[in-house]
């Protein structure tokens, strides 16, 4: 199937003729120690078919036993997203044939989820697009439900020309992942976002990622497949009534590609409706370098899962002091700690907008705790640590600099140990290995020099060598104290305290 | 002598082995012996483990020799239906697709009779995937009613009561998911229960329907079922189906014997046209002999368990046609087609029609039909409700009486190839044994005399609430014994099926 | 008649069952007298009747979240019809998930 881009309409002018609806389904795999249903462990990166049993094997006679730990963690997102928990519901069998499902049914749940209705609120930083018109920048995302499913099978498609599915010749399938514990977490249909529904989409995937994150209950990292995501987009027209076809963009792994999947699937439905054409109800896929979608399987005709309850296992009905505990013990969440943060730090909503675009919030948070203040720890990690991150194309929190360690340089400036600029060295040699940055301190011999007796010498020195200048000052212009300044400066490679030094200079003209 | 040791009960074999008057490897090797000389004919096992019965058995006499202290039924062999997982033996369920597959793990039962110092003397025919009533579906050629042996031994457990019908095997186990051990049990002339679903564990058990596959015992008499019963039943945090109770006192019931005083109900629904004369004349004969022991009669009539056939025939297929999804040639067994040009799902499909058989064919597209979307409510839903009402049926029941009682079924053996392609003559033979499958309570049938007409034996239904199993070994031993008085010898004694005669005196 | 062949046929795909023609013939002739069988089902009123599905009724059964030791490679992969590097080989998949 050819990978050609399909007719599109500029969006800019698509949302001014159709409403966008979007919808977005989230998987999350749990960071359960062990299976969904078995004791095999969940660790990521192990050999082929080494962390498999009998039941996630699904061979004859194995039968599935809930894990109390997922059924928990499954709990507290659904209390950190508002939602009600079930007094009882059931898993139930999703049947149909692939074989990275080893019973060729999945044990999901169906008309009976754990938890149900509830909300998140996300906001938009940044300025907003489509200019003169007031679009809200605050958005709440309602919840249908969050529901507990195992994971299936990895395969890898041998022998076609890209390595996906159309051409290969075989597929080698690892269980290793089938059975881990998979939260689904569905939206309602969001309506209302007009020309921020791609933003608003990457807004709530990120908002929902650091919400779980904060819960402890897994990893998400979409690259490593702990946060997977499906976004479904339809068009209507201005002014009507009725929604229109939606499609389902799947396994889109970034959060640039959902806000990508959006914005392409809106060009391409107008381009389709513009033309008198049907939008076909289809699953289709994100080509992460093109940013285009192609169309997958035709959801023309539905699959027919043929859902029953699960026989092999009974309700699930959680105390309701069970879950009370649960909800006592919720750590606090991501929406809630930017409000104290800003409040602490008497930051705007714009500075923190910066902070959270550059992925710096934990880090200054962390820097902060540390002891530095908020306005040292927004400057190094925005600054220096952010140029520092771009040159070698790394994410912030993945320099290898620790929060403590920029505290206690920014503790070193404070104290007077160190200057701006050979903090800045200090910081390369921290990032570079030579140690923390009281070792890199003392090996690159990086002190400011406080001894009045050595900057005095330099300081004699700068003045000799600069005779017309020091007449000036002496004359009384002051002003041309800071050549002699920046001389004494290169000389001591830039370990000298510059106010310091400047005091000397004009102790020394005034004195002769 | 080896026709001596065949011809006793697992009691008095397990009394005789702890007591050093005969060793558990003598035990084992005479039962090989009669395998040896009668399965020929037979055909109740679809594997002999002679290697592995042998050293399982020596086990047991070393551990003795060394003083260890023994379960009850230790050294005493038994026929262990095909369905079961064993690690050291193929497991087939009868089936081409499951040919040759060897499981990497035993299941909980099995562990747990082994634990019990029992010597497995192989896996046992079946029909395919427990679908059947006569072990005709069985992918490698039926078993035979020793009493008979162009008739059918029942089914779906029909080798494991062939087995201990034709003396290959003291004691067997079997599974009942709408009556496949109390059917070829009754229609063999031997003792079969269906516990309380949920006492044992299904886990290595292949499932044919979740809700309703139980587990449960063999054997020619009634002390002999309670003592194997006890053996393998408890919870299992394997199964999350598994009850969490102690294990009725079944045993200790089954010497008790007694009914005076108890309320037995019979229920007219299960009974009257479509039931084999002879069938109801020795059945009112064992309702008359419970009442001259002291017990009290009552009809109780469950209106709903007219419908428990068809309920049956919704449920068990849903279920099947999703556990037998997994059989399609990917990790396991048959692979049929694979050659190189073809899809996965052509394999897939190519796999399962050659590797199925057609009451399983049958079943599987009849489940998936029940499971559809739009059709759902109307069958398996509906079929989910009437199994509510059969429930409140039994509960209804059993506040009026202490058990209830029917005929096992309403034939006796029917020859070989009579119903092999008349599905619903077939199913008619669950009539009877089916709501006790639904309702999950536990069922016993007991032999209660031949019939007239043919000879064959008859079967007494007893059943009794949920996590009441005692109550029908109480009532079933004293059917048993007077029964055994009256006649003066053992039923099985008049069994003229096998050419080889059991060897020791009809007096 | 409850059912016709068309259907069946359906059915058969859906059960990923390869059935030859004359297969599917007698089958869909028992299928048809089946389901017209259990169709009775549909006689008994059971407004409000709530459904079983399990007969002894059980809730909240758990597992701690332990690790057990697993089968090992070679133990999954022994009875496969085919392995490669470590994996279950299968033929080429139409579908996508």
């Amino acid at each position: 199937m050819a990978d050609l881009a399909a007719t599109l309409v500029p969006f800019d002018e698509v949302v001014s003729r159709y409403d966008p609806l979007i919808g977005l389904e989230t998987h999350i795999e749990l960071g359960t120690v062990t299976k969904m249903f078995c004791g095999c462990p969940t660790r990521f990166g192990a050999e082929p078919n080494t962390q498999v049993c009998p039941v996630c094997l699904g061979l004859p006679g194995s039968l599935p036993v809930a894990s109390r730990a997922a059924i928990e963690y499954t709990i507290r997102i659904g209390l950190a997203l508002h939602c009600s928990i079930a007094e009882s519901c059931r898993f139930a069998r999703k049947n149909y044939f692939y074989p990275d499902m080893p019973k060729n049914y999945q044990i999901s749940q169906y008309d009976e989820p754990l938890c149900t209705d509830g909300w998140l609120d996300i906001a938009l930083d940044g300025p907003q697009p489509g200019g003169g018109v007031e679009h809200p920048r605050r958005f709440r995302v309602e919840i249908e439900r969050v529901h507990l499913e195992e994971d299936t099978g990895k395969s890898q498609h041998v022998g076609g020309s890209t390595g996906r599915i159309h051409g290969a010749d075989y597929s080698l399938v690892d269980y290793n992942r089938a059975g881990i514990p998979l939260v689904e977490v569905v939206t309602k249909p969001v309506p209302g976002t007009g020309p921020l529904a791609p933003q608003v989409a990457r807004a709530y995937v990120t908002e929902l990622r650091d919400l779980v994150r904060a819960l402890g209950v897994s990893d998400v990292r979409m690259e490593e497949g702990s946060l997977r995501c499906d976004v479904n987009t339809s068009l209507a027209a201005k002014g009507s009534e009725e929604w229109g076809t939606r499609t389902e963009t799947k396994n889109v792994n970034s959060l640039r590609s959902v806000e990508r999947a959006v914005r392409y699937e809106i060009e391409r439905q107008a381009a389709v409706l513009d033309a008198g054409g049907r939008v076909v109800q289809e699953t289709r896929h994100l080509q992460e370098d093109t940013g285009i979608t192609t169309a997958g399987r035709s959801k023309e005709e539905a699959q027919d899962y043929r859902y029953f309850p699960e026989p092999d296992l009974v309700p699930v009905a959680p105390p309701r002091d069970w879950v009370e505990q649960i909800r006592a013990a919720l750590p606090e969440l991501p929406s809630a700690r930017r409000s104290r943060l800003l409040r602490e730090w008497g930051l705007s909503d714009l500075d923190m907008a910066a902070l959270r675009n550059a992925g710096a919030l934990d880090l200054v948070a962390e820097t902060v705790a540390a002891g530095a203040t908020p306005a040292d720890a927004r400057k190094w990690w925005l600054g220096e640590l952010s140029r520092r991150a771009n040159d070698r194309d790394l994410d912030l929190a993945d320099l290898p600099i620790t929060p403590a360690q920029v505290a206690a340089v920014a503790g070193l400036v404070a104290s007077g140990t160190l200057n701006d600029g050979l903090a800045r060295q200090v910081i390369d040699g921290v990032l570079a290995g030579e140690g923390t940055p009281e070792e890199v301190v003392a090996a690159r011999g990086l002190a400011v020099v406080s001894d009045d007796g050595a900057l005095a010498v330099a300081v004699g020195e700068a003045i000799a060598a600069n005779p017309e200048v020091a007449q000036k000052i002496r004359d009384g212009k002051v002003a041309a104290a800071g050549a002699l300044v920046g001389a004494v400066m290169k000389a001591t490679r830039g370990q000298a305290d510059a106010t310091r030094v400047r005091q000397l200079i004009l102790e020394h003209l005034s004195q002769s | 002598m080896d026709s001596e040791l065949t011809g006793m009960t697992a009691a008095a074999l397990a009394a005789a082995i702890a007591a050093g008057e005969v060793s558990a490897a003598e035990v084992t090797e005479a039962h090989l012996a009669r395998i040896g000389a009668v399965d020929a004919q037979v055909h109740a096992f679809l594997h002999v483990a002679g290697d592995a019965a042998r050293a399982a058995a020596r086990a047991v006499d070393e551990q003795r020799a060394a003083g260890e202290v023994l379960g009850p039924l230790a050294g005493v062999p038994l026929a262990l239906k095909d369905v079961f997982t064993t690690e050291d033996m193929p497991t087939t369920c009868g089936s081409r697709i499951l040919e040759g597959w060897q499981p990497p793990y035993d299941a909980t039962i099995t562990r747990r009779l082994r634990e019990a110092g029992m010597v497995i003397l192989g896996k046992a025919n079946m029909d395919e995937f427990a679908m059947g009533s006569s072990t005709e579906n069985s992918a490698f050629g039926p078993s035979r009613n020793p009493w008979d042996l162009s008739r059918v031994p029942g089914g779906s457990s029909g080798g494991s009561a062939a087995a201990v019908a034709g003396f290959e095997a003291p004691l067997g186990i079997g599974t009942d998911t709408g009556g496949s051990i109390r059917q070829p049990a009754a229609v063999c002339g031997i003792v079969g229960v269906k516990p309380t679903y949920g006492g044992s564990s299904r886990y290595g058990l292949v499932s044919f329907a979740s809700s309703l596959d139980t587990p449960g015992p063999l054997a020619r008499t009634v002390l002999d079922a309670a003592l194997l019963h006890e053996a393998f039943s408890g919870h299992d945090p394997c199964d999350s189906t598994s009850v969490d109770a102690p294990v009725p006192p079944v045993v200790a019931a089954a010497r008790q014997a007694d009914v005076s005083g108890l309320r037995v109900g019979v229920v007219p629904e299960l009974g009257g046209e479509g039931y084999q004369p002879g069938v109801m004349a020795r059945f009112g004969e064992a309702v008359e002999l419970l009442e001259s022991l002291g017990a009290k009669i009552v009809d109780v009539s469950c209106p709903h368990f007219s419908y428990a056939l068809p309920a049956y025939y919704l449920i068990a297929p849903s279920e099947a046609s999703s556990n037998l999804a997994r059989f399609d040639g990917m990790r396991y067994g048959l692979r049929v087609g694979d050659d190189g040009t073809r899809s996965a799902e052509e394999v897939m499909a190519l796999t399962r029609a050659q590797g199925f058989g057609a009451e399983v064919k049958r079943r599987i597209m009849l489940g998936t039909y029940a499971l559809s979307s739009g059709y759902y409510d109307a069958y398996y839903g509906k079929a989910q409700q009437v199994r509510t009402l059969i429930i409140r049926d039994f509960e209804a029941a059993f506040e009026q009486v202490d058990v209830l009682v029917s005929p096992t079924t309403p034939t006796t053996a029917f020859p070989i190839g009579e119903r092999a392609d008349d599905p619903i003559a077939m199913y008619l033979a669950d009539l009877c044994t089916i709501p006790s499958d639904l309702a999950g309570n536990a069922a016993l049938t007991v032999p209660c005399g031949l019939a007239p007409e043919d000879g064959l034996p008859v079967g007494l239904q007893i059943m009794a609430p949920v996590l009441a199993d005692d109550r029908v070994y109480r009532v079933g031993a004293a059917v048993e014994a007077v029964l055994a008085d009256r006649r003066g010898h053992a039923l099985l004694d008049e069994a003229r099926g096998l050419d080889e005669a059991r060897g020791i005196d009809n007096g | 008649m409850s059912i016709a062949r068309e259907e069946v046929a359906h059915l058969a795909r859906l059960s990923r069952l390869a059935l030859g023609e004359e297969e599917l013939d007698h089958l869909a002739g028992q299928l048809d007298q089946i389901i017209s069988a259990v169709a009775r089902v549909q006689e008994v009123a059971a407004d409000g009747i709530p459904a079983t599905s399990h007969a002894v009724p059980l809730v909240n059964v758990y597992r701690d979240d332990v690790v057990v030791p697993c089968l090992g490679a070679e133990k999954a992969l022994a009875q496969a019809p085919a392995v490669d590097q470590q994996r279950f080989r299968v033929p080429r998949i139409l579908a996508e998930d």
